[in-house]
């Protein structure tokens, strides 16, 4: 592709070979995917440190049985929100971000495919949770039935119901135009050579994760569109009283919420798989049945939706079904982690703060997949259900799971957004007292489920105290950690040791052949990948 | 899939083709959690996988009673929320033979001194018995009008469909009353 090319690609967008707008307009109207990128990682450091502070309320009310703090109705705000932040906010904005930086650099293009949807898919995300969050300071206080937004229960939010309703189509229509954009990206403008078996997994598993964002966010809106009309214009999906089913409400909000989770993993599987042959310094163990896997996980994702609702009373033969095809999802993860542990084998191996989170990541990622095959069982999930059994096992996935894949990419990548490397010493403490921190806080809601402690509650029995003391001060310890990170991040931003174009000695691909920072246009002549 | 050499031009061709295809399957995504409505009713309507039970059935001729067979029904009643009645089964439990017919009622009455509209919603549990539950007469196939302070029975007439699965024992009918005069319910 010349760099003729770059104009078509947005036929009004003049200035594209211009350097930024000068001043703060520069991030209202950017188009760059750089920019945009840098948009969406700060948005969603943000995010993370208001739901991580709604986590700490929580924590803080469960030091001690009884009501110390904050009042029940409060209590399950914060749940509510913690939960819609964090996924909402938090973790797909950062994978929207990396992906912004990295597809194009990684694929050699100029840009992603359509800039200026990416612009306005990034500007939705503020309104979105302000929308959210000011429901916080409405009358009657904002959502309090629970992330998965239950109905009856959920119905019985106040004013704020609709506020939350358009937040999440707010989110979900950001979500679809960025994965539209993911896909455009890698499937129309690789650089010449680069076929699809040769992408580096990073761009495989954000290819796959777009479709999937594809296929089930607009489900997700479509159910909570359902929720509005119930709730303001009479009809009765989710209304016994009116022929409707509240169980089918599970039914369509779990066909997109396993999808979900898997959105939110499987670009960190891709971080993962960079990382680790880079410290490793070896190639990466199994590439192309790491392509396989991730397209079995992705497609096994859409018919396991039931293992949420093994107690809803379904007959036998769906339990069977869904535990069985949950259980079939270890099998494309197995390879997976025997894929890096392979990578890692006899390699030369140091170990630096990205590897170090990557390698906390592959081992606790799999503490979190075996909790997942527990809860897969049917029969004991009906023990398990709704305890902190479950909690512990999703936290396991999502916090040394997708969090730290999330950090372990910033640490890997900041000295080439930057141009600085990131305090070393620094940054190991950070991994140190997040990865203590992070076990300390998760590892003993596994006993709490075991024992009975229901999930989503702010009081609970006298012999849960001790377990539920030592995770909140994991808790306090984990988040105050994060600290640490905000810090090296920005210390790095603003200055630092010069970084090198390939920053990393094993770092392979082409974002490495770029120098560090790279210009505000890159690629606009397409590189030959051999 | 495969991308060869292109000119800008078709880039942008490629695009915009690729986004129309995109979006089509948004919509049809949209379109499919609406399908899974009906998708659901007809499952449910044609395995009872979600407990719910048949409209009136037709008496027929009990002449296939089972009497080796003894069934226990288990009533239950509930209220929505805000329904304001006082709403129980007349017996808790009753052992039945399959085929043969057998009444019984539940006891409503309105606690507030102006008339309400109310709906009972039957479920029967296992959900696979429900296809076998059926109902001659049933206070829940029409609304039920109450005056104030009213109270009254409400039969239920039913019999065991003697196909029911040899595992199961025990079968629990559950009513819970919506308020259906307002939005209420
Ligand atoms: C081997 C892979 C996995 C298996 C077998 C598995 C299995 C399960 C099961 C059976 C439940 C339902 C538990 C219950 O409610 O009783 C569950 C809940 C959950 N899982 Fe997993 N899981 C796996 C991986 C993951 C991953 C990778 C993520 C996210 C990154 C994840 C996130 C969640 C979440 C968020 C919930 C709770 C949802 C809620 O009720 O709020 N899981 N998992
Ligand atoms: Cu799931």
């Amino acid at each position: 592709m010349s760099t003729a090319a770059a104009p078509a690609l947005d036929d009004h967008d003049h200035d594209h070979h211009a350097g930024p707008s000068p001043g703060l307009i520069r991030w209202l109207v950017t188009t760059n995917h750089k920019d945009i990128g840098t948009l969406y990682l700060l948005f969603s450091l943000t995010m993370f440190f208001v739901g991580g502070a709604m986590a700490l309320v929580i924590r803080a009310e469960l030091f001690q049985p009884g009501l110390q703090i904050v009042n029940p109705h409060f209590f399950n705000q914060m749940t509510t929100l913690h939960a819609l932040v964090m996924i909402f906010g938090a973790v797909m904005p950062a994978f929207v971000g990396l992906a912004n930086w990295l597809l194009p650099m990684m694929i050699g293009a100029p840009d992603m495919a359509l800039p200026r949807m990416n612009n306005w898919s990034f500007w939705i995300m503020p309104f979105a949770f302000t929308l959210l969050l000011s429901t916080l300071f409405q009358a009657g206080g904002g959502p309090a039935g629970g992330w998965t937004l239950y109905p009856p229960l959920a119905l019985q939010t106040g004013n704020a119901f609709p506020f939350v309703i358009l937040a999440i189509h707010m989110m979900g229509i950001s979500s679809i135009m960025g994965a539209i954009n993911v896909i455009a990206t890698i499937l129309n403008l690789r650089a010449p050579g680069m076929t699809l078996m040769k992408m580096p997994l990073f761009v495989w598993t954000w290819l796959i994760t777009a479709f999937l964002l594809i296929a089930v966010m607009p489900v997700l809106a479509g159910s909570v569109t359902m929720l509005l009309t119930d709730k303001y214009f009479g009809t009765s999906f989710f209304n016994a009283g009116g022929g409707g089913d509240p169980v089918m409400f599970q039914h369509i909000f779990w066909f997109f919420g396993h999808p979900e989770v898997y959105i939110m993993i499987l670009p960190a599987f891709g971080v993962v798989s960079q990382i680790i042959p880079t410290f490793a310094r070896k190639p990466l163990f199994g590439y192309a049945s790491m392509v396989y896997a991730t397209s079995s996980i992705a497609f096994l994702s859409f018919i396991v939706w039931g293992h949420h609702m093994f107690t809803v009373g379904m007959p036998l033969a769906g339990e069977l079904f869904y535990m069985y095809a949950t259980m079939l999802i270890a099998v494309p993860t197995g390879v997976k982690v025997f894929n890096w542990v392979s990578t890692m084998w006899r390699g030369a191996m140091t170990f630096e703060t990205p590897m170090l989170f990557a390698i906390a990541f592959v081992i606790l990622f799999t503490i979190g997949g075996f909790s997942g095959l527990m809860l897969a069982i049917a029969p004991a999930d009906f023990q398990y259900q709704d305890t902190y059994f479950v909690v512990a096992h999703f936290h396991y996935v999502l916090v040394p799971g997708a969090v730290f894949s999330i950090m372990a990419a910033v640490y890997y990548w900041l000295p080439k957004w930057t141009g600085h490397m990131y305090n070393e010493r620094l940054g190991k403490i950070h991994f140190w007292l997040s990865v203590v921190g992070v076990n300390v806080l998760f590892f003993p809601q596994h006993f709490l489920g075991l024992a009975g402690m229901p999930r989503r509650i702010p009081d609970y029995a006298l012999q849960f105290t001790e377990f539920n003391m030592i995770s909140t001060v994991g808790a306090f310890l984990f988040g105050f950690s994060q600290l640490l990170f905000l810090y090296n991040v920005v210390q790095t931003i603003r200055g630092g040791a010069k970084a090198t174009d390939q920053v990393w000695e094993g770092a392979h691909g082409l974002e490495w052949t770029l120098p560090s920072p790279p210009p505000y246009h890159t690629f606009t002549t397409a590189p030959e990948v051999k | 899939m495969e991308i060869q050499e292109t000119t800008p031009i078709s880039i942008s061709v490629a695009n915009r083709r690729l986004v129309k295809r995109l979006l089509l399957i948004t919509v049809a995504m949209f379109g499919f959690g609406f399908a899974m409505v009906p998708i659901y009713d007809v499952l449910c309507a044609i395995t009872g996988l979600n407990g719910k039970t048949g409209g009136r059935v037709a008496a027929v001729e009990s002449s296939a009673v089972d009497e080796a067979r003894t069934i226990t029904v288990e009533f239950i009643a509930s209220l929505n929320v805000g329904a304001p009645w006082e709403f129980t089964p007349q017996v808790n439990r009753m052992q039945v033979h399959p085929g043969q017919y057998y009444q019984t009622h539940y006891l409503a009455r309105n606690l507030t001194g102006h008339a309400l509209v109310g709906q009972a919603i039957p479920s029967v549990a296992p959900g696979l018995a429900a296809q076998h539950f059926q109902k001659i007469e049933c206070f829940c196939f029409t609304r039920q009008i109450f005056q104030p302070e009213e109270g009254r029975e409400m039969p239920v007439v039913f019999r065991i469909d003697p196909n029911l699965p040899p595992d199961v024992h025990t079968v629990t009918l559950s009513y819970t009353f919506f308020r259906v005069d307002d939005a209420g319910g």
